[in-house]
């Protein structure tokens, strides 16, 4: 529908066709729009960001450049609305009256719902995810990348996600490791091996952001494949490719490739961020991984950032194992000593590797010289809310609140934000279904995602001891 | 002249603090009878330190949780309204004393173990709250921090949960500054300065109290940087095993649950996941060897 009507747009510029469009948006409620399209009528340029997303054909290429000279006669004022499409904000209420939507419930609603998936899938009594992983994440660089659909374009809007996606893993992850590979002119080519440091991931990410030639999926997993296989079988093998291109050039048969991911159990998701495509969704479908299809620059964020927290643990995927590691001290403030990453002689700070000696800047990292996984308690215990997480709060359901009789605590338990309405009416909150205090929506959201205890549980001794036992 | 204002806001924003006084009301430590401090000279000296910073500033705010043995509630907010200036000292008193009896009131088994630990994670954690609603109230809000004036021995069942929070300061780059009055050293809140940038500080003479918090903790955060405060000592960051409690240089892990144990067993005693053979390193020094030659 919107398809043909952003064509029909394109070709003819007459005044008829714009009261057309004014007809069309006032059903979509898009006031703000229809004021600025009257005012303009002659070069209104409308809506060019979804248009482009959907005709992917090289017909368009031509109104591409058409564009480009339309886009040009509009105003800067005019462009930040056409751009930022801020009638896709409005919502009708009841009376008929345009209000903005009120994200905060949306939003709300949107977190429980996956936070209720979260916790279904982990209804074992036991919790056990794959807090050992080595990730690839393979950026696609071909021309397809170049595309200026995302602003500036497919490949800046890439490597932003991708520097807060490093940073929020590690974050979450770490005793994980990551690596970087890039795919150009039809060959695959790593970035940056697996490591634990994300500042040199980024920078290597950074300094190599051009893109041409076509795009070949086989080639970069089969790079992957080589190194993943030497990595240790208690590790998650896992592999994220940012495809932007819509084929996939390949010297040899792909599908034996991914039998071959299959085999040694990695895991390829794929984020797309033009459309969905068979080869990925096979992949990801053999190889137990996800794929999903990006619609915008927010959408991808969280697509991405989907990827941070450590998945289920699968038995058939990892082995459990024991892992030999090494917690080192921090070493005596104003020795001068060579260290074994960077090579150079440092005075002070830095941790000395309790097996071989040898000197290291930060942790964790594995020993230069003999090989040891080296780490820190607070290494560790940043990983434990994945195994020790928080029961969701349940609703307190409208009737309760609704009760004159029932008496409410007036303030959220968390942040003492008031919970009534301007009316002196309770509004919307939630509960911890262990120690019944109430929350405001804002603190349950930061409770689950950032802070991982629930202040209403902690500050009651005797149901500690209840969920102790 | 609106202009001037927003001028003026954004220039004295970055000093503007924001206190979350956590105070140790555990009945278990203040009874101990070797203590140099009593309770009612503690809060003299806390009382003068927190008017002195509601001073410093007219925008300063301060907020006191108090972390009891069987409870932690807010005792006091200078931004809400109800307090007069005048009666603040009065009305924080009240509010602790009645703080003080519910917390004995729910109290119920008679811990005759030495002093038992005060519910730390749970006044971090409503601090942390409280934080995170300054945050959203607008662009310009005042620079929050923790101070932790705490007196109890360390509780290990809290361990998680005050990682937990620590992280979470550490994300908000919320500075957790700890001021130990107990005679030991905690290496919970040792943990907690050193990881979120705040100080560490356990006074020798605690007669002196006052003086060391206006010194060390009465500055913002702004001015922090120009002051040569103490230095953070070595915080000991060794795991123990939780097989024999011992602390270790080198130890196993298990794969699944970062359970840590001191030696090779067969099955992981937390997760219940049966282990494979004893991890060699032979794959990473061969990845080592494989990977010089490259760089």
């Amino acid at each position: 529908m919107r398809n043909s009507h952003t064509r029909v747009h394109r070709r003819a510029h007459q005044t008829y066709k714009h009261q057309f469009d004014v007809c069309y948006l006032l059903t979509k409620n898009c006031c703000i729009l229809i004021v600025e399209s009257m005012n303009n009528i002659e070069h209104r340029e409308f809506n060019n960001g979804e248009g482009r997303q959907f005709n992917k054909e090289a017909e368009e290429e031509e109104e591409e450049d058409e564009d480009e000279g339309n886009g040009r006669g509009l105003d800067a004022w005019e462009r930040a609305y056409a751009d930022e499409r801020s009638w896709e904000s409005l919502q009708e209420d009841e009376s008929g009256l345009l209000r903005p939507i009120d994200n905060k419930t949306l939003y709300h609603a949107q977190y429980r719902r996956r936070l209720r998936s979260l916790s279904s899938t982990a209804s074992a009594p036991r919790i056990q995810k794959g807090l050992i992983r080595y990730l690839y994440i393979v950026i696609d660089l071909s021309k397809a990348a170049a595309e200026m659909d995302f602003r500036p374009s497919r490949m800046a809007v890439i490597a932003k996600q991708t520097e807060a996606f490093i940073r929020e893993f590690f974050d979450q992850n770490p005793l994980s490791q990551i690596g970087l590979v890039i795919i150009r002119d039809g060959i695959a080519q790593c970035l940056t091996d697996l490591g634990g440091s994300p500042e040199s991931h980024i920078k290597a990410l950074m300094g190599k952001l051009e893109c041409s030639g076509d795009s070949s999926l086989q080639n970069a997993l089969d790079l992957v494949h080589d190194y993943l296989n030497q990595n240790p079988s208690y590790g998650h093998r896992e592999v994220l490719i940012l495809y932007s291109a819509l084929s996939t050039c390949d010297p040899g048969d792909i599908m034996e490739t991914i039998q071959k991911c299959k085999k040694s159990k990695i895991r390829c998701s794929v984020i797309g961020v033009s459309a969905e495509m068979f080869i990925c969704k096979h992949l990801c479908q053999e190889t137990g991984g996800s794929y999903s299809v990006a619609l915008d620059e927010p959408h991808l964020k969280e697509l991405v950032m989907e990827h941070a927290p450590p998945p289920p643990a699968i038995a058939e995927f990892a082995i459990a194992n024991l892992i030999k590691m090494g917690f080192p001290q921090r070493a005596a403030e104003g020795v001068i000593s060579i260290c074994s990453c960077h090579k150079e002689a440092k005075v002070g700070g830095g941790y000395t590797c309790p097996r071989c000696k040898a000197r290291v800047c930060e942790l964790p990292t594995e020993c230069r010289i003999c090989g040891l996984t080296l780490v820190s308690s607070p290494h560790l215990a940043r990983s434990y809310h994945h195994l020790f997480p928080i029961t969701p709060f349940d609703d307190v359901s409208p009737s309760i609140l609704n009760n004159p009789h029932q008496r409410l605590p007036k303030n959220c338990f968390g942040c003492q934000e008031s919970l009534l309405n301007p009316g002196n009416k309770p509004s919307i909150r939630v509960a911890c279904p262990k120690c019944k205090q109430h929350f405001c929506l804002d603190c349950d959201i930061y409770i689950h995602e950032s802070l991982h205890n629930c202040p209403g549980c902690e500050s009651l001794r005797h149901s500690k001891s209840d969920s102790d036992t | 002249m609106l202009l001037f204002l927003v001028i003026f806001d954004s220039v004295i924003a970055d000093d503007v603090s924001l206190l979350m006084v956590l105070v140790d009301t555990n009945p278990f430590f203040w009874s101990t009878t070797n203590n140099a401090l009593s309770f009612s000279k503690f809060l003299s000296h806390v009382l003068a330190f927190l008017n002195s910073t509601l001073l410093l500033n007219q925008l300063n705010q301060v907020v006191v949780i108090a972390t009891g043995f069987n409870s932690c509630d807010y005792v006091y907010d200078s931004s809400s309204n109800s307090v007069a200036p005048n009666q603040r000292t009065e009305r924080l008193l009240q509010k602790l004393e009645e703080f003080v009896i519910k917390d004995e009131q729910l109290s119920k088994e008679e811990s005759a173990d030495g002093i038992g630990s005060s519910l730390l994670s749970g006044s971090l954690s409503m601090a942390l709250c409280y934080i995170q609603r300054v945050f959203r109230s607008g662009p310009l809000h005042p620079q929050p921090r923790i101070l932790c004036l705490h007196g109890s021995p360390d509780g290990p069942q809290q361990y998680v949960a005050i990682m937990n929070a620590i992280f979470s300061a550490q994300r908000s780059m919320v500075p957790i500054d700890s001021c130990v009055i107990g005679a030991q050293h905690s290496a919970f809140l040792q943990q907690a300065s050193y990881i979120t940038g705040g100080v560490y500080l356990k006074p020798q003479q605690l007669d002196g109290l006052f003086q060391y918090l206006a010194t060390v903790f009465a500055t913002d955060l702004h001015s922090r940087n120009f002051l040569q405060l103490p230095k953070p000592v070595g915080v000991d960051f060794r795991a123990s095993c939780f097989c024999h409690k011992n602390t270790i240089d080198m130890g196993y892990i298990c794969s699944v649950c970062l359970s840590i144990f001191c030696k090779h067993h067969k099955k992981c005693s937390t997760c219940g996941s049966v282990f494979g053979q004893a991890q060699t390193n032979a794959p990473s020094t061969s990845k080592q060897k494989r990977k010089s030659p490259d760089t």
